[in-house]
This record gives C-alpha cells, sequence and structure tokens, in this order.
C-alpha cells in the first residue's frame, strides 16, 4: 500500500464529495473548452471565407482622377485611355518576401469597345484564374476557351438583345457568345469577358495590363505587409487592401474572443474557489484523520502529498471529462451560430491545455488547504476526537 | 534498562491571560519491558503526559530521552519519522480511517516506509492474526464490532515492531468483558517483553500494570503512585 491508495481510497469511498468536485469543475472546463473551440472555428471560417473572398489585394497604376471607372481603376473621362501596367513588370510580384501567401494573380486588360454603336465596357482576362478568384461568378453556357470566345453580363445580354450563341462583332472581329454571367448586382453585369490577348490586341493594348487582382492567403502574415512589399518591387503603381468587409467580420469575432477569454478566465477562477472551499472543507472534516497519520509518523511532506494528489487525480479527471463535454456542445452549438457546415478541428492545444489548467487549477486551489493539513499539530487534531 | 527518562518535563497552556500548567517538572523513568498505567481524574494531565510521551506536542521546558534519543532535539519531520520507528499509538475507540478495510488501516503506519508492497501486506496479515482478527481483513472499520476495532487499533501500534506502545483509554468505550479481552491481549505483549505505557482512568486496569503512577494538577501524587520497588507491588 503507498500513500496514492489511500488518495484513491478515499475517492472511491467518499463518492459523494469527488462527484460534487468533479461535476463543479468539469463544467468550468466544459465552457471554457466550448467558448474557445468556437470562437477558434469561427474565426477559422471567417478566415476560410476571406479566401473565398477572392481578391484582397489590387494594384492599379497611380492615377488622380476619377470617373469612368471600375473597382478603382479611371478610365479618363474623355479619351478613355488610362494609364498601364506593363505586363512584363509582374514578374516582380514573384520575388516578394511573402509570395508563398499568394495564391492567384489575376491581371486584366479594360477597355471600351464599339458594338452595335454603343460603348461597352472590355475585360481582357486569363479565364482560369478570373473565374477561379471569382467564385461568386456563376455562367449560363460555358466559360471562353478560345480566342473567338466571349462571355457577356446579363445587363449586356439584356440591353442588346444578345442571346447565348449569337455571333457578333468587335471592332471589326467577329466572336461567339459562349456563356452569359447570371446577374451579380454589381458592375461585372456590363462587362465583356475575352482572353487577356485578344481583349490586348483588340483594345491596343499588347503587352500592357490595366490592373492585377491578387489572392493573398493571410492566416499568418497581416495583408499591410504584403501590400508594402508589392509597392517596392512594383515602382510607379497603386497598391491597395481590400479588406474592409472581411475586417468587420474579423472584428466581431476578435471580440468574440475577447470576451470568450474573459469569460473563461472568470470561471476557472470560479473553479478554483470550488476546489478551494471544497478542499478546505476536506481538510476540516479530516482533522482527526490527519492527526492519526501525523501520529503513526506520516511526515508533513505525506500529509501534504495526500492533499494535493487527491486534488490533482479528481482535476485531471474533470479536465478530461470537461473537454468531451465542451467538444460536444461545440459540436452541437456551431450549427446554430453559422449555416454552413462545422468548423470544428481537433485542436491539441485546447485539449492539452483543458487538461493541464484544471490540473494546475485544482493543485493551486488545493495548496492552502494542503499547507493547513500538514501543520495541524497532531495533538491538536487527536483532540478534536 | 531504561528506556524512558523525563527530566523536569513541563508544559504550559496559555488561554488569553491564564497560563495553565498541564504537567509541572514531571521527572520520571520507565523501564524496558514494563507495564506503566498512568491515572488521575479529567484535568489532572494525563492527555499532556501522553501527547508529550510520544512526541506529539512540544514541552515548554525539560528533556524526554526515549531508548537513548533526545527527542525533541528532532525537527518536525525527523520526530514523524520517531514516531513511526519507536512508538506504537492506540486510541481511544473509533480511531481508525473510516474508509480503509481493517488491512489497509494496519498497513498504515508501514505506508510512508520503502519496504515492499509484499511485505507490508505480509506483515500486516500476520500481526492481525496475532490479534485474532485473520478473518476480518477486508472489513471497514463499520464493519466491525468495538471490540474488533480496538484490536485494529492496537495491530496497527504493534506492525512496526515498536519498541514502545503507548495507550490512551483503549477500554474507554468498551463494555467489561472486551475491555477484559483487550487487557489480556495487551498483558500478553507485555508477557512477551513489550514496554507499554497505558493512561486510563478506570481503577479496575490497575491489576494488570507493573507499577501505576498517580496524576494530581500536573504532578505525580505520591499518595496514589507505587513506589519504583518492587515492581510487582499490585494493589
Amino acid at each position: 500500500m503507498r500513500l496514492e491508495h489511500i488518495v484513491f481510497n478515499n475517492i472511491k469511498r467518499r463518492k459523494g464529495r469527488a462527484a460534487f468536485l468533479l461535476l463543479g469543475l468539469m463544467i468550468g472546463v466544459a465552457t471554457v473548452v466550448s467558448l474557445l473551440s468556437l470562437s477558434s472555428a469561427l474565426s477559422m471560417r471567417a478566415q476560410h471565407e476571406l479566401e473565398q473572398f477572392g481578391a484582397n489585394i489590387m494594384i492599379t497604376p497611380e492615377t488622380d482622377h476619377l470617373s469612368l471607372s471600375y473597382g478603382g481603376v479611371s478610365l479618363g473621362g474623355v479619351s478613355l485611355t488610362a494609364s498601364e501596367i506593363p505586363e512584363g513588370s509582374l514578374a516582380a510580384i514573384d520575388t516578394i518576401r511573402n509570395r508563398r501567401n499568394i495564391a492567384a494573380i489575376a491581371p486584366k486588360v479594360l477597355g471600351a469597345v464599339d458594338l452595335n454603336g454603343q460603348h461597352v465596357l472590355l475585360m481582357g482576362v486569363d479565364p482560369k484564374v478570373e473565374f477561379g478568384l471569382k467564385k461568386w461568378w456563376s455562367v449560363s453556357g460555358r466559360v471562353m476557351s478560345g480566342p473567338d470566345e466571349l462571355v457577356i453580363g446579363s445587363a449586356v445580354s439584356r440591353q442588346l438583345n444578345l442571346a447565348m450563341g449569337e455571333t457578333l462583332d468587335l471592332n471589326g472581329r467577329s466572336f461567339t457568345i459562349v456563356g452569359i454571367l447570371n446577374e451579380t448586382g454589381s458592375q461585372d453585369d456590363q462587362l465583356i469577358l475575352a482572353e487577356l490577348a485578344t481583349a490586348q490586341s483588340l483594345l491596343g493594348k499588347e503587352g500592357v495590363v490595366t490592373m492585377v487582382e491578387i489572392a493573398a492567403l493571410c492566416h499568418d502574415c497581416p495583408v499591410e505587409d504584403m501590400v508594402r512589399q508589392l509597392q517596392e518591387v512594383l515602382p510607379g503603381v497603386d497598391v491597395q487592401a481590400v479588406q474592409q468587409v472581411v475586417k468587420t467580420r474579423m472584428h466581431a469575432i476578435a471580440q468574440f474572443k475577447l470576451l470568450s477569454y474573459g469569460v473563461a478566465a472568470v470561471v476557472m477562477l470560479v473553479g478554483a474557489l470550488l476546489v478551494f472551499v471544497t478542499m478546505m472543507g476536506a481538510v476540516s472534516e479530516r482533522t482527526r484523520e490527519i492527526g492519526i497519520y501525523r501520529a503513526i509518523g506520516f511526515r508533513r511532506f505525506h500529509v501534504l502529498r495526500l492533499v494535493l494528489v487527491e486534488s490533482a487525480v479528481i482535476s485531471a479527471g474533470a479536465g478530461l471529462l470537461g473537454y468531451l463535454l465542451g467538444v460536444g456542445v461545440t459540436l452541437g452549438a456551431l450549427p446554430l451560430l453559422s449555416d454552413s457546415p462545422t468548423g470544428w478541428h481537433f485542436d491539441p492545444v485546447i485539449a492539452v491545455g483543458a487538461l493541464v489548467a484544471a490540473v494546475c487549477v485544482g493543485l493551486l486551489a488545493a495548496l492552502q488547504p494542503a499547507f493547513r493539513a500538514s501543520r495541524l499539530e497532531p495533538s491538536e487534531a487527536l483532540r478534536a476526537l | 534498562m531504561v528506556l524512558i527518562e523525563m527530566k523536569q518535563l513541563t508544559k504550559h497552556f496559555t488561554n488569553g491571560a491564564d497560563c495553565v500548567i498541564a504537567l509541572d517538572s514531571l521527572d520520571l523513568s520507565v523501564e524496558e519491558g514494563e507495564f506503566l498505567g498512568v491515572m488521575g481524574p479529567s484535568g489532572s494531565g494525563k492527555s499532556t503526559f501522553l501527547a508529550l510521551l510520544g512526541g506529539l506536542s512540544r514541552p515548554t521546558t525539560g528533556q524526554l530521552v526515549i531508548d537513548g534519543i533526545d527527542v525533541y532535539q528532532l525537527g518536525q519531520e525527523k520526530l514523524a519519522d520517531f514516531r513511526r520507528e519507536y512508538l506504537g499509538f492506540i486510541f481511544q475507540s473509533h480511531n481508525l480511517v473510516p474508509f480503509l478495510t481493517a488491512h489497509e488501516n494496519v498497513m498504515l503506519p508501514l505506508t510512508v516506509t520503502g519496504r515492499k508492497s509484499s511485505e507490508k501486506r505480509e506483515m500486516a496479515e500476520a500481526v492481525l492474526e496475532k490479534v485474532g482478527l485473520k478473518d476480518r481483513l477486508l472489513h471497514l472499520p463499520q464493519q466491525l464490532s468495538g471490540g474488533e476495532q480496538e484490536r485494529v487499533a492496537i495491530a496497527r501500534a504493534l506492525v512496526n515492531n515498536p519498541p514502545l506502545i503507548l495507550a490512551d483509554e483503549p477500554t474507554g468505550s468498551l463494555d467489561s468483558r472486551t475491555s477484559d479481552q483487550i487487557m489480556e491481549l495487551l498483558n500478553g505483549l507485555h508477557g512477551a517483553g513489550q514496554t507499554i505505557v497505558m493512561v486510563t482512568h478506570n481503577r479496575e486496569n490497575r491489576r494488570w500494570f507493573d507499577r501505576t503512577i498517580a496524576l494530581k494538577d500536573g504532578r505525580i501524587d505520591p499518595d496514589h503512585s507505587d513506589r519504583r520497588q518492587p515492581l510487582a507491588e499490585v494493589v
């Protein structure tokens, strides 16, 4: 028989007190685990949406006046010409320090073309990259796959009575409409989309682009850093971060996170108080028993160990069960807080953290009762007989 | 050979402004193998006497030497070790740890020794057999009678083979028949050479002792105490 044997027997044969302590701590740990898991899952999801959101960095020529514009690109009021970015300089983007955070580079050229006597905005894009980036674009028909094919915006289709499969003339070249962009509610509805090279030659802008959209994955880097790096390698252009919407969302989640930490701290404090009061009560109740231990030759250290090991064992149990309960609550609550499927994933930091935190709280809160127990004078303790 | 030597042992308790002298300059020596009875009315200092003799409390002044060891020169933890190695305590009944079986209660003093588990179990079993409780090993205290509980307590005091047994009213809560059985058990140990100091207020028990001292107001009352020699002068 060893000291731990006494601890386990005590827990086993005085189940009530142990169960009360276990339950209290368990609920505390579960609360903390579910709050932290929820905020982490929600922020993961926001991060994910941020990537889905498409471009978050915009490169445009430097300009000082705004009029006929798309995405902040000035086409100039009268001439419909704007300053351009040489296509060759874009290679420099791949040299920045955070180049591995770049998911997609989408250069495009913009210009007005004549269609049945109307000015229409033509945008030349790399179809694969552009449609990959703008996940909210849906096309009736298909995406263009050759130099003679076009996709047109829904407003263009409506106003000019253009239907799928029709051919049309642009600046003297004939094209086939292979897809119509479903209504987006944005300026995109008024575009004609062609392949980049085709558009460049149509607009007489060979070798230049009007703007570049970049999608950066920024889990661990601030977008501002990448903006600065891009500005360094691309002199004479404007680099801007597009992130207001996401930022608002992230701000809300940061607030929730902060609240979670606050609530977690309060809950753990209450847990600590619970352990403290329970162990203090247990020590008073067990005064006589401790007196017997001391009389038959247990050192102070042995008594200290008895109380601390008991608290640690119960706390570890509460940590484990509380973690499982917390994960359960998280899985149950996530669908209520957001409509997409669960974003929970196993986080070893939270799992190990829950266990370690529970044991630490249990040990810290039991320190004072344990010291009190070990300092009981054996004769005083036995007087409680 | 002298096992216990008390020199001018004094214990004061202060209660607010009052100073209570619980034990007043006590001189006493106990021979190895002696069965000493300590009697006296409540408040006479019996409990203080036993607490001091058992290293459970510290004297205000004076010296206690047991088996050549100056007990109160030992530090806290060493004093605990001393109690474990040199003393066996038998308290009044209901002094067993309620959530441990008889076997586990007897093993308690061995818990904090470096002995092997199997050795601890065997030692506890052997001593429980000696007190006639071999068939009660796995019983919890509440499942045992008063007399059986007292036997478990005696077994626990014996398990370390201590040179000195200290007993505090071991028959205090037992009926007279069970009392006699417990006293016979202690007398048997005494017959085998065990030194025992027993505190009691029951005059009946006096016949078992080699020598009896009576305490009164913290001092030995010579009128009611036996003289030092011969040992067998039983009243």
